[in-house]
């Protein structure tokens, strides 16, 4: 049928215009200006069959009413505002002919909606597959009967599966809204409930309260099948964006975790370690960028070390300068360690400036993709991966190294360990300067999803904390558990109840956990820990 | 204070129900039993020597006598009555159990003086602490508990500043004061001289007869001085009971302290 | 067990001097010709009085019973959020909206009915109770959670951060009904006095040294009593306490709540002094400043904490005026200095000090 219409219409168009033209872009722009408002657009779908991207600037110019005829012929697009030419077929500057030597080509409304047709025809053909993804998603969106040649066209010259799909989608709403028989009708439906998301969802609501059972029928089924398969991926979502929640978290506390539960020092100044880490991030690129750019995608992978010795280095100054007076005080530490943190922080703000610093995303950091309806962005999946290697470090460092093991000894009895020979004072300064280290590489992260400013560590400091003591002090399993609980719970009730609302009931859900379990989701039991 | 329907055993009258009842008790810390299957009677006005090596769960007892450590399973029973597994620590003393720690605990930033008088048997509650005016029958109470401690000239000394063998006879003076009718004493004898170790024999088997004594006790001429009934704990349950020279000449009992 | 005497030596010398400061403010304000005290000293040394009723209230609970809040800023904050909105309910018609129930924030955000916890705000005597209530009632509420399960040492430190870090949270979201980001301000008269006029400032600084001669006795009259003497045992052998039979956590809940009260009051006497109440006060930054008044001047003393809230509050005034840059640096120094040099406090280091001068010469004659 379509076929049909098409040679009709072409006859149409032999008919009318008054030279016989070829199929080939010069000859269609040299015949644009030619003939009836009919014949224009009939020239102008034309060109939207072609599949010429050349034409795009063109039909562009047309309907802005910047495309001109000179008086030998020639096409020429002119700048509205300084009146440059170029040639409309070949692109060559032309100078600035007088405005009076030239006619204006004229579209009426026919030839516009021609126009439009034929440019979104002409992306679906653009050499670049994203550009025709976007194209066909619009025209999903549009579901214009109109369209259905356009992209039965572009279908049959489409390589690219995904992009292929997609056409077919909007082809399946486009019919939807034509007077397709039954059949082609019910087709489309089953298309678009493959789909499955927001834009199936709108074209198929229509169609449910039609008239015809048997359509109404299968778009309802269809409809259910997708809210059904929304609601499973926004749980998959859910889930996606706590266990970035998460890993955040476990980043920010693994450290703490350590000299909390390990020590039993609480180090306050642990999320401005965490922020030392993120500036010597933003140092580093600052380097690159300056010394050498083309290193710019490995900035993170030399940042990390290196915030890991920084913080790490600061982390064994406070236990050797400060901690180490304070052993069986905790509160005092508390206190003392919250005295550094102030320190750190004017430090950074009168080194670096008060306001954010810019720290870039490398290539490979940036950007995203989907697995089905979940968006997933690249980002934030490495720092999962990042964190949970760090993890893994960290666990093989406490089990099988020797320096693991003696912190290990000097934790569940000092005295003991001492008398054995090990060198309690050292192994506390290792085990400080190995959190302070890990909290480095925590801001190597975060640099990368948060604002690098000086407030960066008391951002997060109380959750870090509310993470430690949830997961159990003394046991970094229990940390990673904390951790991740906290970041699912919370994005779970965020839809509920808001971002902050949730993070409210969060806090206020420790404070009666705590009640419950003084010593956290993994205790370490026993009588040495009751006495 | 929940009020336990009452056990009857073998009919005794109510003068003469045990003072403390255990029965099949155990409670383990992660799969480690640190009390197993243990059951001990003791009488009103009797003094009780519990020996065992470490980890025979000596400390453990105690806990679960005085309600901070809650048993698995089995049963505590105060004067047959009183189910000591739902009371915690503050109950089991307002109840007339006194406790003394192997390493003295007293009130170091407290006077002496003081640290008897806040141990004296009164209304615990912090309405009544807060109105609280020192009588006569109060003063005279603490000098007559500093005459039996010997700490008459130490009285407004503050507690840290004691020796530790005087902290020691300080802790007890205070278990004196609450006037408990059972007393579970852990190490009594540890600092203090030969001297002062027979003193604190003589003072503990005077209070017995009163008041019932548990005294958990590692020195055994301590033990010996005490001359009474001897408990041997091992990994958790009793391992023999009777006198010391009894005891002492079990085969079992020479095999756990020397045989390892 | 005799009875300390309810004023020593040193609350004596303290109570001297706010009254002669009570004397000295009114005096210097309003009788004499050229202001020798200026009406902005009258409103620091109203803020300082403030803040140091704030640190007594937290020396009650850490000095003596050895539980170190980093929440009290929040009793702090709700006690000055009560006094608010009387005082955002006094303005009246006289808000920009002019609306003569809902105060301007309300009617801003679109609201169209008074909430029902605003009811009876008019009334000061109501906002008077409501300062004590509010205070009281969330430190008796988390105490009595916290206490029974034995929540103690850095565990209870922590949670108390979290209580007043989520209370900051809450606060800021403008469906609370208490002016969100901005807070309680534009504030216009307080019982009819006119909060701009030097008189009621010299008033409400000479109300502050009151009530801080006032909690400086209560506490005294409570650290002395034997329930005070209980309160130094939980601090120093908690367990030991629970087997004399004193049930510790009541005694714990019994002072939380006093001391959140306390607490209370002074924001409730700061807040028309300042003329604001914004979440800002919530935050946990807040109330660990305040452990380092206590810490510096003295735990366990009263009148050290006292001394050491108005000796760094003014050390801040001076210092963020001066050297902006500087303040932060020289707070985190006293951190560390003060719990590392100073563990008993500028008052302890001096009382000490004078001590071993007196003793000197008595050991001098004893050996000769």
């Amino acid at each position: 049928m379509t076929s049909l219409l098409r040679a009709v219409l072409t006859i149409c168009a032999l008919l009318y215009a008054s030279v016989a033209v070829a199929d080939d872009f010069s000859a269609l722009v040299q015949a644009l200006p030619k003939g009836s408002y009919h014949a224009r657009s009939v020239v102008v779908k034309k060109l939207g069959l072609l599949g010429d991207a050349r034409a795009v600037p063109v039909l562009k110019a047309l309907n802005n009413d910047d495309l001109k005829v000179a008086g030998d012929g020639t096409v020429l697009i002119v700048n509205d505002t300084t009146g440059a030419a170029t040639s409309a077929i070949g692109g060559a500057a032309m100078g600035k002919p007088d405005p009076n030597s030239l006619d204006r080509v004229k579209a009426n409304n026919m030839v516009r909606r021609a126009i439009r047709t034929a440019i979104g025809m002409l992306t679906l053909r653009d050499p670049d597959p994203a550009k025709r993804m976007k194209a066909a998603e619009d025209a999903l969106k549009a579901a214009d009967p109109e369209q259905i040649d356009a992209l039965d066209a572009a279908i049959s010259a489409e390589r690219d599966a995904g992009v292929k799909a997609v056409m077919a989608e909007a082809r399946a709403a486009a019919v939807l809204k034509s007077d397709a028989p039954e059949a082609q009708k019910l087709a489309a439906i089953h298309t678009l409930g493959d789909r499955g998301d927001n834009a199936a969802l709108a074209a198929l609501v229509p169609v449910a309260n039609s008239k015809e059972p048997a359509l109404a029928q299968a778009a309802k089924t269809a409809l259910s099948a997708i809210r059904e398969a929304q609601q499973f991926w926004r749980l998959a979502q859910n889930i996606w964006f706590g266990l970035s929640l998460g890993s955040v978290l476990l980043l920010a506390a693994v450290g703490l975790a350590i000299t909390f539960g390990v020590m039993g020092v609480i180090n306050m100044a642990h999320g401005e370690l965490v922020m030392l880490g993120a500036y010597t991030t933003f140092v580093v690129q600052q380097v690159i960028r300056a010394d050498a750019p083309g290193l710019f995608g490995w900035s993170l992978a030399i940042a990390a070390p290196l915030a890991f010795l920084v913080s790490g280095a600061v982390g064994i100054a406070i236990e050797r300068g400060i901690v180490r007076h304070l052993y069986g005080r905790p509160l005092e530490t508390l206190l003392a360690t919250w005295g550094v943190s102030l320190i750190l922080q004017q430090a950074v703000r009168t080194i670096f400036g008060p306001d954010n610093r810019d720290v870039g995303n490398p290539g490979w950091m940036s950007g995203a993709f989907k697995i089905g309806q979940m968006q997933v962005t690249w980002n934030r999946l490495w720092i999962l991966i990042f964190c949970l290697a760090v993890f893994a470090v960290l666990l093989a460092v406490l089990k099988k190294t020797p320096i693991g093991l003696q912190m290990r000894a000097v934790t569940q009895n000092r005295a003991m360990a001492a008398n054995m020979g090990i060198r309690t004072g050292g192994v506390d300064a290792l085990t400080f300067g190995l959190g302070a280290g890990i909290a480095g590489l925590a801001g190597v992260a975060l640099s990368q999803v948060d604002n690098v400013s000086p407030n960066l560590g008391q951002n997060y400091i109380v959750d870090s904390f509310m993470v430690v003591v949830f997961g159990g002090a003394g046991n970094i399993w229990g940390t990673l558990a904390g951790a991740f609980t906290l970041g699912i719970a919370n994005k779970f009730l965020e839809p509920f109840s808001g971002a902050v609302l949730a993070k409210i009931l969060i806090l206020v859900g420790i404070i009666l956990f705590i009640q419950k379990r003084p010593r956290g989701l993994f205790a370490v039991k026993g009588r040495a820990v009751e006495s | 204070m929940s009020a336990h329907h009452p056990h009857a055993i073998g009919g005794l009258p109510p003068e003469e129900l045990p003072q403390l009842y255990l029965n099949g008790v155990s409670r383990a810390f992660e799969g480690f039993k640190a009390i197993n299957n243990l059951s001990l009677v003791i009488e009103p006005g009797e003094l009780r020597a519990v020996i065992g090596p470490n980890g025979a769960g000596k400390t453990t007892m105690m806990d679960i006598i005085t309600g901070k450590t809650r048993p698995d399973t089995g049963e505590v029973l105060w004067q047959q009555t009183v189910d000591l597994t739902k009371l915690d620590e503050a109950d089991t003393a307002r109840l007339g159990i006194g406790r003394k720690f192997q390493k003295p605990t007293v009130f170091e930033s407290h006077t002496v003086a003081d640290n008897l008088a806040l141990a004296i048997k009164a209304d615990r509650s912090p309405w009544a602490t807060l109105f609280h005016r020192a009588d006569v029958a109060e003063a005279a109470r603490i000098d007559e508990l500093l005459g039996i401690i010997r700490l008459g000239d130490k009285r407004h000394r503050m507690a840290g500043d004691l020796s530790h063998g005087q902290k020691q006879w300080l802790e007890i003076g205070m278990l004196l004061a609450q006037d408990p009718q059972l007393l579970l004493v852990d190490e009594p004898a540890a600092g203090m001289t030969d001297a002062e170790t027979m003193l604190t024999a003589d003072l503990l088997k005077s209070i017995a007869g009163e008041r019932s004594v548990i005294v958990v006790e590692h020195d055994m001429e301590f033990v010996r001085a005490l001359g009474c009934k001897v408990t041997v704990l091992h990994q958790g349950s009793v391992l023999a009971e009777g006198n010391l020279e009894m005891v002492s000449a079990m085969p079992e009992v020479i095999e756990v302290y020397l045989g390892r | 067990m005799p009875r300390q005497g309810l004023i020593d030596r040193r609350l004596a010398i303290f109570l001297l001097g706010l009254f002669i400061l009570t004397v000295a403010v009114p005096v210097g304000n309003l009788a004499m010709a050229g202001k020798p005290v200026p009406t902005y000293l009258v409103a620091l040394i109203g803020k300082y009085l403030c803040y140091a009723l704030l640190a007594v209230a937290l020396d009650l609970v850490w000095g003596y019973c050895g539980i170190l809040s980093l929440g009290h800023g929040a009793f702090f904050a709700l006690g000055g959020y009560a006094m608010g909105m009387y005082l955002m309910r006094e303005i009246g018609a006289r808000g920009v909206y002019a609306n003569p129930l809902l105060p301007d924030f309300m009617v801003f955000i679109g609201w169209k009915h008074l909430p029902w916890y605003w009811w009876g705000f008019d009334h000061f005597w109501l906002a008077a109770i409501m300062v004590l209530l509010a205070p009281g009632i969330l430190a008796f509420t988390f105490g009595w959670f916290a206490f029974r399960s034995r929540v103690t040492g850095v565990y209870l430190s922590i949670i108390t951060q979290a209580m007043t870090y989520a209370l900051m949270l809450a606060f800021f979201r403008n469906e609370m009904g208490f002016g969100g980001n901005n807070g309680l301000t534009d504030f216009k008269d307080i019982l009819g006095f006119d909060l701009a006029s030097d008189g009621t400032k010299v008033g409400l600084t000479m109300l502050s040294a009151v009530a801080l001669a006032g909690g400086l006795l209560l506490s005294r009259w409570i650290t002395t009593s034997r329930l005070g003497k209980v309160l130094v045992c939980v601090r120093d052998a908690e367990s030991r306490t629970r087997f004399l039979g004193y049930r510790v956590e009541h005694y714990k809940l019994f002072i939380f709540t006093v001391s959140a009260m306390m607490a209370g009051v002074a924001g409730a006497l700061y807040v028309p002094q300042v003329g604001i109440i914004n979440p800002s006060e919530f935050s946990p930054a807040n109330s660990i400043e305040i452990v380092i008044w206590v810490a510096l001047g003295g735990r366990g003393t009263l009148v050290g904490a006292a001394l050491g809230a108005i000796i760094v509050a003014a050390a801040k005034t001076y210092l963020t005026g001066a050297l902006p840059e500087a303040w932060l640096y020289a707070l985190g120094a006293l951190f560390i200095l003060v719990t590392i040099a100073l563990p008993t406090g500028v008052l302890g280091a001096v009382e000490t000090g004078i001590g071993r001068l007196r003793r000197r010469p008595a050991a001098k004659e004893a050996e000769a």
